[in-house]
């Protein structure tokens, strides 16, 4: 067991579900890990997850309307990065299918490889959903700490 | 707005789409209209999709190479992917699209 470990930063960013705010999206959550001191390719794996994750949300959560989008991200002394991404879109009615590869209701333009991505480019991700209400997910990783930083 | 940038070469039978910049969701859209305008003008026999210049791609990267596939293949073309960064080629991969034999 261990209590509660408080971040050693933390950010929060809310943004309408429009498209041209994946690439801003992904691009403020890097910015923020930098402080971790990532490798080039740790800081591809987030960007990649948080676009993924944003991505759904404008797809998905909100097909057919804009709504809000809330992105908190928390660094850790010992170098995970944890973010969630959060809608109050349709939500998902079968998580474990939605998760399958290859599975979309995104048309023929749409891979169905979102979840996949995540999971494989994180250290663990969680989804919650219900449907009506809305989704969070939750990437996780950690950066190896190649030296560490003080204060 | 900012409209990500491609390319196009053609040479013999090949029509090349050199794109440039980062592809997601947002941008795929775009890329679709425009290589798609150009593959239904030309109809060639090969379509290259040249990543080399692509500094970011997620999995709306991969319904772009699925969607341009079948697209070339529905008149008896064939899809080709030219250098995808280290980046890109892991999310290739991820996606099987080796099996497809167009990497």
């Amino acid at each position: 067991m261990r209590g509660k470990v408080i971040p050693q930063n933390e950010m929060k960013l809310v943004i309408p579900s429009r498209s041209a705010n994946e690439s801003f999206a992904r691009a403020a959550v890097a910015a923020f890990m930098a402080q971790l001191d990532p490798t080039v390719e740790e800081m591809t794996d987030i960007k990649t997850a948080v676009s993924e994750a944003v991505t759904n949300c404008i797809v998905h959560a909100y097909r057919d309307t804009i709504g809000k989008i809330w992105i908190e991200a928390g660094i850790y002394d010992d170098g995970r990065i944890v973010v969630q991404i959060k809608d109050k879109g349709c939500g998902i009615p079968d998580v474990a299918q939605a998760r399958q590869p290859l599975f979309t209701t995104g048309g023929s333009e749409r891979a169905g490889l979102g979840f996949a991505v995540m999971e494989s480019f994180t250290d663990r991700m969680t989804v919650r959903s219900a449907v009506g209400k809305g989704t969070t997910v939750t990437l996780e990783k950690r950066v190896a700490q190649r030296y560490r930083h003080d204060g | 707005m900012p409209v990500m940038p491609v390319i196009f070469e053609t040479s013999d039978c090949e029509l090349t789409a050199l794109l440039q910049g980062e592809i997601d969701h947002h941008t795929a859209a775009e890329l679709r209209e425009e290589i798609d305008r150009a593959v239904d003008i030309l109809k060639p026999e090969v379509l290259v999709l040249d990543f080399s210049r692509v500094g970011f791609m997620d999995s709306s990267g991969i319904g772009l190479i699925m969607g341009r596939f079948q697209n070339v293949r529905s008149y008896g073309g064939s899809l080709r992917v030219a250098n995808p960064p280290p980046t890109v080629a892991r999310m290739m991969r991820l996606a099987g699209m080796g099996r497809l034999g167009v990497l």
